[in-house]
């Protein structure tokens, strides 16, 4: 047998992990506003949310190198505040990786949010609940497929990165170096073996969450039509 | 007696609502009137769904709205319970926790209504376990009238509850919203354009068109006003009357209804002595004689009456409204000629003949 390293895959079952939880949590409450807002800014951040489906990966991936260097805007007051430096670190990734996928959980649970409209909120305000209670006891739980779906894309879309990963984080082993790096570093030096197991890994992995996700799904006992 | 104030004054892109009302704080109030007419943007404000920068809504000295004073209370703080034309029922829970769901949210000391007896009343044991995607329209509705009687609310607004169901189910659930005054003691304002509705349900009546308020007050007598005509169908102008049964011709399968004016005989009722019903006296089935018909006539119910006021004379009409008054008010179309031959006047006494009494369970359109 040859010698696998697991570290990658480890890593980047972290990190698409930490990212998700992060993105529901700014993600949410972008997509409610963008959901219910009627400010002409709307279709502004709408847009702006989208951009990173459409860039290159290396283009995000310059400017965020920028962004988290020890200059930029993202990097200089972390840097003050905690004395660390961002780039080429996992607190790096996991920053670049939130805004990579950022488009793949907002715009599921945007949609969720838009299907559901303001009449089930309506229904519970006038039964007493306050906003934040309606969000939690009605909103959320109605909108459970939006939050399977992004859930499912924003993991899968952060275990697939690698453009801007490499253009961020570098390719340094237990830190930034995930498991589409190490399989590219196999292939470049023809270890075929190693690259397949881990390729097959990914494949198999991904195979199972995407089908443990849909069969979850079908029998989710919430129908909001 | 406890009031219901409510000014509003609210500018939509297309549409203007201006509300100065006060109405009684008990029993059913129908807000009829056309689509489009405000209705629901009338309730909407009510309940704080909408927000009149100039308006005001006290409810028995309870300010709930009071923009001279910055007081606006958000719908989650408004003692109301609000049942929309869907039943809009939670699909994540089953029946038992939406009927709990603002019973909970309500203050421990502010409920007074138990969920067995909202069960009872609306005939809901059956359905508490199930989930609401497996219900039928109506029993969805009931449920969500039940929801809302929960939260124990001092005010209930109806916003066309049964405009969604088939003629079967709305007749199910309307007896359901007639006992909800007299179980549950609170306030209703319903909204409809169903004037059926209006004749089951309501005590008093609020007409609106086109955003501003064209009749306010008891049923009996906004259905007298002669301006009417320009309000509602012709096919409903008429007086209104609440009665009684009086007692039960059974040689001639007549029943004698009651009234503060006198009697009225109709077909033979399945009703007790005492009963109450509402009945219905179109203007067009109105007849006026000026004086004791000297012949026999077909017609059961001749009444002596006076005349009050005669509707505006239109030469390019052929008919003209008369209110008239024996006891209670009571409209009659006649022709401009007949008006002319009779030389009728206000003050006269004349006999109104009718020749059809309209009883409002009856299904009137």
């Amino acid at each position: 047998m040859f010698d696998l390293d697991l570290g990658p895959l480890w890593l980047t079952l972290q990190l698409a992990g930490i990212t998700v939880l992060v993105l529901l949590l700014v993600g949410t409450p972008i997509a409610w506003w963008l959901a219910f807002t009627s400010s002409r800014f709307r279709t502004v951040i709408e847009a702006v949310v989208a951009l990173p489906i459409v860039l290159p990966p290396t283009v995000l991936g310059f400017y965020l190198l920028i962004a988290l260097g020890p200059n930029g805007p993202i990097g200089g007051p972390w840097k003050e505040v905690t004395g660390a430096a961002l780039s080429f670190t996992f607190t790096g990734l996991v920053i670049a990786s939130t805004f990579y996928s950022l488009p793949f959980v907002v715009q599921p649970l945007h949609g969720a949010f838009e299907t559901l409209g303001r009449k089930p909120l309506e229904a519970a305000w006038a039964l007493g609940a306050s906003k934040l209670d309606t969000f939690f006891t009605v909103a959320s739980p109605m909108a459970i497929r939006g939050y399977l779906t992004a859930i499912v894309l924003g993991f899968a879309h952060t275990l697939g990165e690698f453009g801007v990963v490499l253009m961020v984080g570098g390719n340094i082993p237990g830190h930034t170096k995930v498991l589409s790096i190490a399989i590219y570093d196999h292939v470049e030096v023809l270890e075929y073996a190693q690259a397949h197991t881990l390729s097959v890994g990914l494949l198999v992995f991904s195979f199972l969450i995407l089908l443990f996700v849909y069969s979850l799904n079908r029998r989710l006992p919430i129908h909001v039509s | 007696m406890s009031q219901l104030i409510a000014n509003f004054n609210v500018t939509f892109p297309s549409f203007h609502l201006k509300v100065n009302a006060t109405l009684p704080a008990q029993g059913i109030t129908a807000v009829f009137g056309p689509s489009g007419c405000g209705k629901t943007t009338l309730l909407r404000c009510l309940a704080g769904l909408e927000r009149s920068p100039t308006g005001t809504m006290i409810l028995e000295n309870e300010v709930w709205q009071d923009e001279t004073q910055g007081i606006f209370l958000p719908l989650s703080r408004r003692p109301v319970g609000y049942v929309f034309q869907e039943p809009r029922l939670f699909p994540h829970l089953n029946i038992r926790s939406n009927l709990l769901y603002g019973w909970k949210r309500t203050p421990a000391e502010a409920r007074k209504i138990s969920l067995d007896h909202v069960v009872q009343i609306l005939d809901l044991e059956p359905l508490l376990h199930r989930y609401p995607s497996r219900l039928s329209g109506g029993e969805q509705q009931r449920i969500a009238i039940g929801r809302a009687l929960l939260t124990s609310p001092r005010l209930l607004l109806m916003d066309e509850p049964l405009s969604s169901l088939d003629m079967q189910r709305k007749q199910e659930i309307l007896p359901f919203i007639q006992r909800l005054d007299t179980e549950f003691h609170i306030p209703v304002i319903y909204v409809t354009h169903v004037l059926h509705e209006v004749m089951q349900l309501a005590q008093t009546l609020l007409l609106l068109k086109g955003g501003t308020v064209t009749g306010i007050g008891p049923l009996e007598k906004v259905f007298s006003q002669l301006n009417l005509r320009q309000l509602i169908p012709e096919s409903h102008l008429g007086a209104v009357i609440d009665t009684h049964v009086a007692e039960h011709d059974k040689e001639y399968g007549l029943t004698k209804l009651q009234f503060a004016g006198g009697q009225l005989s109709v077909p033979h009722q399945d009703r007790s002595i005492g009963e109450f019903v509402r009945v219905q006296i179109l203007a067009k089935d109105v007849s006026i004689v000026s004086s004791q018909p000297a012949f026999q006539s077909s017609v059961l119910n001749v009444l002596e009456a006076t005349i009050v006021e005669i509707g505006p004379v239109d030469s390019g009409q052929s008919f003209v409204d008369i209110k008239l008054d024996m006891g209670v008010p009571l409209l009659a179309t006649i022709t401009r000629k007949s008006l002319t031959t009779l030389k009728l006047h206000p003050g006269q006494r004349v006999y109104a003949q009718i020749k059809t009494v309209a009883l409002s369970h009856e299904a009137l359109d």
